[in-house]
């Protein structure tokens, strides 16, 4: 039994079927957790007060956002090279999330970065980078609702993805020579010194957790529905041919 | 050699149009598609021109041999009608555009801007633009339309100087050429629901 | 592909507006902005450079959308993939004569316009020589851009949103050579960097617009 056979799209649907249920209760346990341990349960920092408790919200949104693209790119060449549809949908159902994931971090940033830095905004090369990825997504989404052919769709955002992930890297560079940041350091490295605190750290991860799951779980819901578009259209096109009627004299 | 198309499916977004083509065009020779509009003519023209890919089948020896004209004549109109065939025929390889310019009567509008040709003489100076590519298969999609009678005639009589040399043409059209032709009507081909998979069908 | 260049540069020359658009719209950006910050001449020596990029990398995007469309529109695109040329080497010649008649003219014109705006002295030199090895790079990213959307009515809108964040790395880079420049740092490491860019893209991209290119014509 090969991973290959959930490409196909009515067995991808029975066990994202039975996965949701438990996709959506993990992810909801995991955020209640997380939450409401980072909110209530953790003291405030010695710097930065209860401020830095936006940590939960930030940290798991801007990790999303980042791989949810690396999550589009890996689809992507899946279709390319593979050409299953379920691939090239599950690329196109993760784009709105990340794009969600990248507002939300930018937003909650924004909130965080007035008490600690005095700015809503400021030209860091993490926060630019950021607001490129946005720009990426937002072409990359408007792509895909753009073209009527979904093949033809699927192939040309697939490319735009691997060219656009080539170009954010360059700009991720680019811009940490342009600007030295305000920005601390990695939340999460495998470095243990650079690391938050333990009393942050584990909060933390349950609602990385979380959104993690909710994203899987958003993904999986979102590549069903568009499964269930694409065979109603198929559909249609069978009913439409056995009763001797092409799509052109429909058209015209 | 000929140009041997078997069982070949083509399809427009992904819908299956025809299916189980068959046909082979021996050089001299010419083949004349018919059927509705709306059947894939069009459709399986560009796919033995290579623009499109095939849904099944295959087209052997059509690899680097094909001049295809089909609604849209590709002509500049801020070009003169001899700069846009000389620049044709350097693309295809830098052939005279001499007999072109007679064989369509395209000579005493040579110096003009092709913005300021009729229809018919667009139409004219787009199938002169098959003779300097020096391509031995011709795939002419509609290429009477805007034409006028003596028009026609001429284009036959261009279709037939191709033949003669060993040439072939592929070609879709309405009206009766009076050329020596083969005739497939392309109605029997249509794909019916049960028999092709079109790329949407992955999903039932 | 002589024969294509030929054909795109005096379609340029006869069409009118084809050398003349792109450098009318870089004056006017360089023209308002003075309006639109204020006169100062210290804060315009300051701004001058990335006013510059900003002003060329915007002129150079507005041509984008006719790039291949005129081509697509009037059925020379199929001909052209259907004739023996490589689409990767039409894609590619396509750019270079957007770049000629786009880009070459602003390259030339910046330190007219450099004066308008005081750029200071030092300046002159890095900007001219970074637009002249950014503007290759924005022709051929916009050309993958034009593939694109080649067959979406009224993709210009799209096509800039698809293009801009493209463009980011080229920018910085550029508008970093010609800012050092003008205040008289060293610039040879952005200036290798963005030569970098240029070079990638050159070799790269006409790849991946001509792989779109063939999506979009079938």
């Amino acid at each position: 039994m090969s991973l290959w056979e959930y490409a196909n799209p009515v067995k991808f649907l029975s066990l994202s079927e039975r996965a949701l249920p438990w996709l959506w209760g993990g992810a909801a346990l995991c955020l209640v957790i997380g939450l409401g341990w980072g909110f209530f349960l953790t003291p405030d920092d010695f710097r930065q007060g209860s401020t830095v408790k936006i940590i939960y919200l930030h940290v798991p949104a801007a990790f999303l956002a980042i791989n949810a693209w690396f999550m589009m790119l890996v689809a992507s060449l899946i279709w390319i090279i593979r050409r299953h549809h379920v691939s090239a949908l599950a690329a196109r159902a993760a784009a709105p999330v990340g794009v969600v994931m990248t507002l939300i971090a930018l937003v909650t940033g924004a909130i965080w970065g007035q008490p600690m830095w005095g700015t809503w905004w400021a030209w860091d090369p993490r926060l630019t980078s950021f607001l490129i990825l946005f720009l990426f997504y937002l072409g990359y989404v408007a792509l895909w609702e753009a073209i009527e052919d979904p093949d033809s769709a699927a192939d040309l955002t697939s490319i735009l993805c691997l060219v656009g992930t080539v170009f954010a890297v360059l700009s991720r560079y680019a811009v940490n020579f342009w600007n030295q940041g305000l920005h601390q350091g990695a939340s999460l490295s495998l470095d243990k010194e650079e690391n938050v605190a333990d009393v942050f750290y584990q909060p933390l991860l349950v609602s990385i957790g979380g959104f993690v799951l909710l994203f899987l779980a958003l993904v999986l819901y979102r590549t069903g529905t568009e499964i269930r578009v694409r065979r109603t259209r198929a559909l249609i096109a069978r009913e439409e041919r056995a009763s001797g009627l092409s799509p052109e004299v429909r058209d015209a | 050699m000929e140009l041997t198309v078997s069982d070949l499916t083509v399809a427009r977004g992904g819908v299956p149009i025809l299916a189980g083509v068959q046909f082979v065009l021996a050089p001299g020779r010419a083949l004349v598609l018919r059927g509705p509009n709306g059947s894939g003519k069009t459709t399986l023209l560009r796919t033995v021109a290579g623009l499109q890919p095939a849904m099944a089948g295959t087209v052997a020896g059509a690899e680097e041999r094909i001049a295809y004209a089909a609604h849209a004549d590709g002509l500049k109109a801020a070009l003169t009608v001899a700069e846009n065939l000389a620049f044709w025929a350097s693309v295809f390889g830098g052939a005279s555009i001499e007999p072109a310019l007679d064989a369509f009567d395209l000579r005493a509008l040579a110096g003009r801007r092709a913005g300021h040709l009729s229809a018919g003489q667009k139409r004219r100076l787009g199938l002169a633009r098959l003779m300097v590519t020096g391509r031995e298969i011709w795939v002419l999609d509609e290429p009477t339309v805007s034409l006028d009678v003596a028009s026609v005639a001429m284009f036959a009589d261009a279709v037939r100087g191709h033949l003669a040399g060993g040439g072939m043409a592929l070609i879709a059209t309405h009206i009766d050429l009076g050329l020596e032709a083969d005739v497939l009507d392309v109605t029997p081909f249509r794909a019916l629901a049960w028999d092709v998979a079109g790329s949407d069908e992955a999903f039932l | 592909m002589r024969a294509l260049l030929i054909r795109d540069l005096r379609l340029a020359l006869r069409a009118g507006g084809g050398f003349g658009l792109g450098l009318a719209f870089f004056l006017i950006v360089v023209v308002l902005v003075p309006f639109s910050v204020g006169p100062s001449s210290e804060l315009l020596s300051r701004i001058a450079a990335g006013v510059l990029w900003l002003g060329a990398l915007l002129a150079c995007l507005l041509s984008l959308d006719r790039l291949l469309a005129v081509d697509w529109e009037d059925g020379a695109l199929d001909l052209l993939a259907t004739s023996p040329l490589p689409l990767e080497g039409v894609v590619a010649v396509k750019a270079v004569a957007h770049w000629i008649t786009t880009g070459l003219p602003l390259v030339l014109a910046a330190p007219v316009l450099g004066v308008l705006l005081n750029l200071p002295g030092p300046g002159y030199g890095p900007l001219v020589i970074s637009l002249a090895l950014g503007t290759p790079a924005l022709s051929m990213i916009g050309a993958f851009g034009a593939a694109l959307t080649v067959g979406i009515k009224r993709g210009g809108l799209l096509l800039s949103l698809l293009v801009l964040p493209l463009y980011v790395p080229t920018l910085i880079f550029g508008a970093e050579v010609a800012r050092r420049g003008a205040q008289g740092l060293d610039t040879s490491t952005p200036m290798l960097l963005l030569a970098g860019i240029t070079c990638a893209v050159l070799a790269l991209m006409p790849f991946a617009a001509a792989a779109v290119l063939r999506v979009n014509l079938r």
